[in-house]
């Protein structure tokens, strides 16, 4: 495959797989090419809309992905789809797993399904998920539907992705009070209870309902609870509909840009983090080890020896 | 027997014995994972009863035995499974085998005809004839036997989501030959359950493949009495990696669950259950297998009397066919597997087996040769006739190792059904992929000792040759098969009435949408010299495609 | 973070066998890859449209019923097709050392069969992955 900018990134804006998937790659990898792609793309992002789906392990995301899919593909949208899975922080590996539970997606060749492995981010999101988001955005991709398992904080960080977050949970799982917990019923804003033909589903989605109306600090209409059993294709129209309303009532009242504004700032906050991470934990910023050295004799405090650093950082003009 | 002093006297034994002799460095634990002590004593079976646990072979609860003489009244059939390339040439090999001394004929089919495609179908591509015979049609089931008289052979078809299909083909030749029946004499696995959770040859969903299957039930206990529609397999279960233990419990479990839903649909237990066959591996540890053959009996007799009221003994019986364990064999120094395939086919003999097929040494590498084939055929004749092990019903029963092991398998496999039935039930634990997930674990662990070097493979791990290419023959499967049987295909579709044929698969799809009996359709659809491709895609139509439910790996 | 290898798991044809593929993709996740397991009964097509997609550097196929002629052969088709020629094509299962010669003609990897050290197999994709252009895309520093 040919490997030069031009020809990817004009691949790229005909949707051509091959150049898609190997600028996602590049941006995994952070390819030192990827910033030149970002600049020439980045004027042609926020098209698309991008909808986060989450929830606890097991409550069929996927099959509800694959349904939602075609849904927004019989609507005429272009639709991609990104699955998040956890990589080991013992072997740096990972079993991507979500792609054969949306086996069936394979055969609309429009639509695009990319797994990608959190690789050390601790977040639910890998580090270069937001890149493939703008990647697959700049593409012309209408809908970027992104797929990840919403324990811990995880399901934060998508919130923080995306425009509208789903949030999928299961009467079995017990996951009423999870929810709670996870804070996952802070960040979504549509609740889908799937499998609603188990025993509890009426129950959970009470439940549910219940909660909703105690949280507080949020603006704008409480969010909806809706019912699905996937594997059927039950509610899958409701669904839709209830994302499309949503997305609307967005656009309609500026929300959605005040939202996407507060996503961006984030956005900005986290790379610049990364970035002066990186920084310090380059070889080239000898000079810390005696700072280390000092710190480890405690000599000096952990804070105080880091606002040096922040100086002396200052005081080379190094910019990162 | 004073099992105190006996008590005192053993531990003094184990700490001289610890004193003075020192274990090799070695993995003392059967493949199931459970240590072996060094000595096994009347301790390790407290509250024996001879009459309770074991009985007399051919009487409840036959841990001895499903026959009161055993092997004295009538050996064991040797039923080597095979079957390749178009039904002629199966045809020839079968003739083969027969001639050498086969007692029974068993089918193995090709994958395009296990999962319910014709041989030129697109999805059929690189497949027929590679793994087993392709069957499209009534006229290659009649190809397939010919010269062979289905009255006086039994016959083993391995095959489950399209089962109803093939033995609807297989009848009907049977009614072409003349023969009645009722006279039929064989087995159809047919056993869906395994396959959603081992061996993923499907084709509809548990619900529509559970309805075909208590059709045939019902069909056979009525019209073809003589023949087991179901053979409820371990095989595959343990192939996929289980250990033992798991193969005992979830066979069982599936079992019981068929015996369950016959008598949903309004049969009686005695009318069908005397018509369950097994199907168990044979794998290496050579005590834990003949332990597991003889819970299972146990296990099965007791819960067909007692928890489910059966009253015709026969009910209470486990008739089982074994094959010696594929997946313990190696591709390297393919000879040795000879070797292992004989000390496990010696295991399934004294663990009571009614059938046994014995694996031939070139199977890690292709479809054994006519030679290996033979040599697999003479293990078993061997152990007939020149062992000795065939004058006795149940020789290691009694035996203090064994029936400590029994006891331990049969624990095992109650404790296995209460976590499924905590679960929900047999088809709620395969849709929530807890058989699979507990079976893939048995697998990693096992192949991680093997890694690890734990647990020794002569020739894998240990006494490794350099591979100086093989020096044994093998059967070389090629594609002609594929354009054969295309040519067999259209031929059938031309000769066929064709209106005849789209009568039979219009009515088979109403019946289908309904709730009757579908067998007397499917045997319509065969005389008319439907495909199977053209039924099966009939039946997923109305029933619906099964697909890989999602689950962790 | 160094590059990750990333590996399509697959299952073409209409065997069900999943043992071999199920270990073997646990062994590569458990030696730092990223794996996509293709689930069962895929089309060759379905797979090259999986390996496009993922990106990937590698593609093994499990075959255990006898068409990997055919099976092979037709993946080799798409990926020329498609433009994909820096992708190892590896795989296992049951296949005769005279189909080996073959596949190997049509530009397939090395196969591996049953009683394969999973080791082996992880040894034989990073050396090939050290040695390939595909090495040279450096993980940001």
């Amino acid at each position: 495959m040919k490997e030069d900018l031009e020809t990817l990134i004009a691949g790229l804006e005909r949707r051509h797989a091959g150049s898609v998937a190997r600028l996602i790659s590049w941006a995994e990898n952070r390819d030192p090419r990827i910033g030149e792609v970002l600049r020439r793309v980045y004027p042609r992002t926020g098209r698309g809309f991008r909808l986060g789906i989450t929830g606890p392990p097991g409550g069929g995301k996927s099959t509800l992905i694959t349904r939602l899919a075609k849904a927004l593909r019989a609507q005429g949208e272009r639709v991609a789809v990104v699955a998040v899975d956890p990589t080991s922080p013992f072997t740096g590996g990972a079993l991507l797993g979500d792609r054969y539970r949306m086996i069936e997606l394979c055969e609309d060749p429009e639509i695009f399904v990319r797994s990608m492995a959190t690789r050390g981010s601790l977040g639910g999101l890998a580090a270069a998920s937001e890149e493939a988001l703008d990647l697959l955005d700049a593409a012309g991709f209408t809908y970027l539907l992104v797929e990840t398992v919403g324990v811990g904080q995880s399901e934060l960080d998508i919130a923080r992705a995306t425009d509208t977050t789903v949030v999928v949970l299961v009467p079995e799982s017990g996951d009423g009070i999870q929810a709670m917990k996870a804070g996952l019923m802070e960040i979504g804003d549509i609740f889908v209870v799937n499998k609603a033909d188990r025993e509890g589903a009426n129950r959970l989605v009470s439940d549910l309902r219940s909660m909703l109306r105690l949280r507080t600090g949020q603006e704008g209409p409480r969010p909806q609870v809706l019912t699905t059993v996937a594997t059927r294709g039950d509610g899958v129209p409701e669904l839709v509909e209830a994302v499309a309303t949503h997305r609307r009532d967005l656009e309609e009242s500026g929300a959605l840009e005040a939202h996407r504004r507060s996503v961006l700032k984030q956005r900005l906050l986290g790379e610049a983090r990364r970035e002066l991470l990186e920084h310090l934990e380059r070889d080239e910023d000898e000079g810390w080890e005696d700072l280390l050295d000092r710190l480890a004799r405690r000599e000096v405090t952990p804070h105080d020896a880091a606002k040096s650093m922040m100086e002396r950082l200052a005081i080379s003009g190094k910019a990162p | 027997m004073d099992l105190g002093h006996l008590q005192q006297e053993y531990e003094r034994w184990k700490a001289r014995a610890q004193e003075h002799s020192k274990d090799r460095d070695e993995l003392m634990e059967t493949l199931s994972g459970h240590p072996n002590q060094p000595l096994y004593t009347p301790l390790d079976v407290p509250g024996f009863d001879y009459e309770r646990d074991l009985g007399f072979p051919g009487e409840f609860p036959f841990t001895r035995g499903v026959r009161y003489n055993m092997y004295r009244g009538r050996l064991w059939t040797m039923r080597q499974f095979s079957g390749y390339g178009t039904p002629k040439e199966t045809n020839r090999r079968y003739h083969y085998l027969l001639e050498h001394g086969q007692t029974g004929l068993s089918v193995a089919f090709d994958f395009p005809t296990l999962m319910g495609y014709d041989s030129d179908s697109s999805r059929s591509l690189g497949e027929v004839g590679k793994c087993g015979v392709a069957v499209d049609s009534l006229r290659d089931m009649e190809t397939l036997f010919e010269g062979i008289p289905l009255d006086k052979i039994s016959t083993s078809m391995t095959i489950n989501g399209p089962a109803a299909v093939i033995f609807a083909f297989y009848v009907a030749a049977a009614e072409n030959q003349g023969v009645d029946p009722k006279q039929i004499r064989g087995t159809l696995q047919n056993d869906i359950l395994k396959e959603y959770v081992a061996q993923h040859a499907w084709c509809f969903p548990p619900g529509p493949a559970l309805r075909l299957i208590t059709d045939l039930m019902a069909y056979c206990a009525e019209h073809v009495p003589q023949w087991n529609p179901i053979s409820i397999s371990g095989y595959h279960i343990r192939e996929a990696g289980s250990t033992a233990g798991q193969e005992l419990a979830f066979t069982l479990a599936n079992g019981l669950e068929y015996v369950r839903r016959g008598i949903a649909a309004g049969m009686d237990v005695d009318s069908f259950a005397p018509r369950l066959s097994f199907f168990w591996d044979c794998h290496q540890d050579f005590f834990e297998e003949i332990a597991k053959m003889r819970a299972g009996r146990r296990i099965w007799a007791r819960e067909l009397r007692d928890t489910f009221g059966a009253k015709d003994p026969r009910s209470w019986l486990v008739r089982f066919h074994t094959q010696t364990a594929g997946c313990s064999l190696t591709a390297q120094q393919p000879e040795n597997n000879i070797v292992r395939t004989a000390f496990e086919a010696l295991a399934a003999v004294l663990g009571g087996t009614q059938s046994l097929h014995t694996n031939a040494m070139d199977e890690t590498l292709s479809l054994p040769t006519e030679k290996a084939a033979k040599i697999a055929l003479r293990t078993q004749q061997i152990i007939a006739h020149e062992l000795g092990v065939t004058h006795t019903a149940d020789p290691l029963g009694g035996s203090y190792y064994v029936e400590a092991l029994t006891n331990r398998l049969e624990k095992e496999a109650y404790a296995a059904f209460k976590q499924i039935e905590e679960r929900g039930g047999v088809v709620p634990c395969i849709e929530k992929g807890w058989f699979q997930a507990e079976i893939a674990e048995s697998a990693r662990k096992y192949q991680a000792e093997i890694e690890a070097d734990k647990r020794v493979i002569v020739g894998v791990n240990a006494h490794v040759e350099e591979e100086k290419g093989l020096e044994i023959p093998t059967l070389y499967i090629d594609d002609s098969s594929e354009k054969t049987q295309a040519e067999n295909l259209a031929r059938v579709r031309a000769e066929r009435d064709e209106r005849q044929a789209l009568a039979a698969i219009s009515d088979l799809r109403k019946a289908a949408e309904g709730t009757e009996n579908l067998v007397p359709h499917l045997l319509r659809c065969a005389h008319a010299y439907c495909t199977e491709g053209e039924i099966i895609g009939t039946l997923k139509g109305v029933f619906g495609e099964y697909h890989e439910p999602a689950f962790s790996l | 973070m160094e590059r990750k290898i990333r590996v399509l798991v697959g299952k073409p044809g209409l065997d069900g066998h999943d043992r071999g593929a199920k270990v073997v993709a646990a062994a590569l996740r458990d030696a730092g890859m990223e794996v996509v397991y293709s689930g069962l009964h895929q089309t060759p097509e379905a797979l090259v449209t999986m390996a496009v997609q993922e990106d990937v550097d590698v593609i093994a196929l499990s075959i255990l019923s006898g068409a990997h002629m055919a099976l092979f052969g037709r993946l080799m088709e798409l990926l020329k097709a498609q433009g994909v020629d820096d992708v190892l094509v590896t795989g296992g299962g049951i296949i005769p050392d005279q189909d080996m010669d073959a596949l190997t003609k049509l530009g397939v990897g090395k196969l591996f069969g049953p009683g394969t050290p999973t080791g082996e197999i992880v040894k034989y994709i990073r050396t090939w992955f050290a040695g390939s252009g595909r090495a040279g895309q450096k993980a940001g520093a």
